[in-house]
């Protein structure tokens, strides 16, 4: 009974965890963002406010049950993803269900919002949701495979699936897999921008040219969940990679530090990057990443 | 308790409090004032500092920046954008055009008062404004919304037959759905 007490409490602080750190991440971009374009940039609370002003919003209209549905999906898609990734090593709130899921599991939940995210916004009729939707799933095909043989690499050449395997190999091995299977780590980095989407990947949400894409007709509460929840998968997808490649984290300021260095490799790219075009953004991902990511495949067999 | 007054009064706190800082702008750039819009919004003057960032659809937005003089075949536009942004949503008049005409006042197609036609809050005047004075009217919204006194929106729904009934004197072929949120 204290057992499954702990478990949810450790579920609840886990995903506060989670929002709080995600959020003051994206603040922080902004921030440097500004600094690097040479102003002061807003406070780093303001996705906080950004938040709290979407959410009392007296209004938010929809066209339909897909349409409510999609923000929805996303934030299921980040807590869960969340809840099966070992956020520290050990301790006792932050195992959740770590355990039980693996790494193939985890390919296929980290799609499912944004596939929930494009009938949403097909729901909409806005054509701009349209284009969004179609080159969003265009970049996942891009990056997806990189990804995922980088992770397949690592699954044959360490003979498991689970995360937590992973993370006891390097930590009986004492050494981090970024530097055991060099070229799967080279090709995890190399797709990783593409996941965040910020620039030069921004084609999905691209403000100036599909006016925000999928997410152009959603206001209000909508819009709130959305960036709840890309703050939570921000933290998810630091989280997985510092778990995979980093040795994971033994408490919470070393994992602060890791990720927010593994954060700052997309923001600093994308600080100083134009948009890509969608063949482009392929033509990339399918160039050295994929190279990298065969060459991760061949060292992982023989 | 939920309802009593002094608690109601700690949550309105709250919200303007969060309304003030995170301005999102949908700037309607027809007239020539949108070319001071991207100074205001970049490293010179730098509006993200309040809180004031660009949006790119009226259902995101929370300001609705109407930049200079309003043709009759924009107003139209306008209005439309206006009725899709979510509550509660505000308006800022840019320029002299807005305000009287300016220097179009005699001119046939365009209109002379926006107010008449939506609710405007906050008025900045000249021809052009200087982004110090863009930033300024932005300020006082912002000082407009925490006393609780940007109620634009709420006056449109109060008054929504009156604005009607103005925008239909211009406007003569009116093909727009109805207003009903």
């Amino acid at each position: 009974m204290e057992d499954i007490g702990y478990k949810i409490f450790g579920a609840f602080l886990t995903t506060v965890l989670a929002f709080v750190v995600g959020m003051f991440y994206g603040g922080f971009r902004r921030k440097i963002i500004a600094r690097i374009q040479n102003r002061v940039g807003p406070p780093v609370y303001q996705n906080f406010l950004d938040v709290m002003k979407l959410l009392s919003k007296k209004t938010a209209v929809h066209h339909g049950i897909m349409q409510q549905l999609a923000p929805l999906w996303l934030i299921t898609m980040s807590i869960v993803t969340l809840m099966f990734i070992p956020v520290l090593k050990d301790g006792l709130f932050f195992t959740n269900l770590n355990f039980s899921g693996d790494i193939i599991f985890l390919l296929y939940m980290m799609v499912f919002g944004s596939l929930g995210m494009a009938l949403g916004a097909g729901q909409t009729g806005n054509p701009n949701s349209a284009i969004g939707v179609t080159r969003g799933l265009i970049q996942m095909v891009g990056f997806e495979i990189p990804w995922i043989m980088a992770l397949v690499a690592l699954m044959v050449q360490y003979k498991t699936t689970s995360v937590t395997g992973l993370l006891d190999i390097q930590s009986q091995s004492g050494t981090w897999m970024m530097f055991s299977s060099p070229f799967a780590f080279i090709a995890a980095l190399l797709a990783m921008p593409g996941m965040f989407r910020y620039s030069p990947f921004d084609i999905v949400g691209a403000p100036a040219e599909l006016a925000s894409g999928p997410v152009s007709e959603f206001g209000g509460k909508y819009l709130s969940l959305m960036m709840t929840s890309g703050s939570i998968f921000a933290f998810v997808k630091l989280t997985l990679i510092v778990d995979l490649f980093l040795g994971g984290a033994s408490n919470l300021i070393e994992l602060v530090i890791k990720t927010f260095i593994l954060y700052m490799y997309p923001v600093l790219w994308g600080a100083i990057s134009p948009r890509f075009r969608t063949e482009q953004a392929v033509k990339y991902f399918w160039g050295w990443p994929l190279f990298f990511g065969v060459i991760a495949l061949a060292f992982a067999t023989f | 308790m939920a309802y009593d007054n002094n608690s109601q009064k700690i949550v309105d706190y709250i919200q303007n409090f969060a309304r003030k800082h995170s301005l999102f702008v949908l700037a309607y750039g027809t007239g020539c004032g949108a070319i001071e819009i991207p100074p205001t919004m970049t490293s010179r003057y730098d509006a993200e500092r309040f809180g004031i960032r660009g949006a790119a659809t009226p259902r995101q937005a929370d300001v609705l920046l109407i930049t200079g003089y309003l043709a009759t075949k924009t107003l139209k536009r306008v209005i439309r954008t206006y009725e899709q942004m979510q509550d509660p949503k505000y308006v800022i008049a840019f320029g002299s055009c807005t305000i009287n005409g300016g220097m179009y006042w005699d001119s046939y197609n365009t209109i002379n008062m926006l107010d008449k036609y939506i609710p405007v809050d906050v008025y900045i005047n000249g021809c052009m404004p200087r982004p110090e004075a863009v930033i300024s009217g932005f300020v006082k919204l912002q000082d407009e919304i925490q006393a609780g006194r940007a109620d634009g929106w709420k006056k449109y729904q109060d008054n929504l037959e009156e604005y009607r009934a103005n925008q239909k004197k211009i406007i003569k072929n009116w093909t727009m759905p109805d207003f009903n949120w």
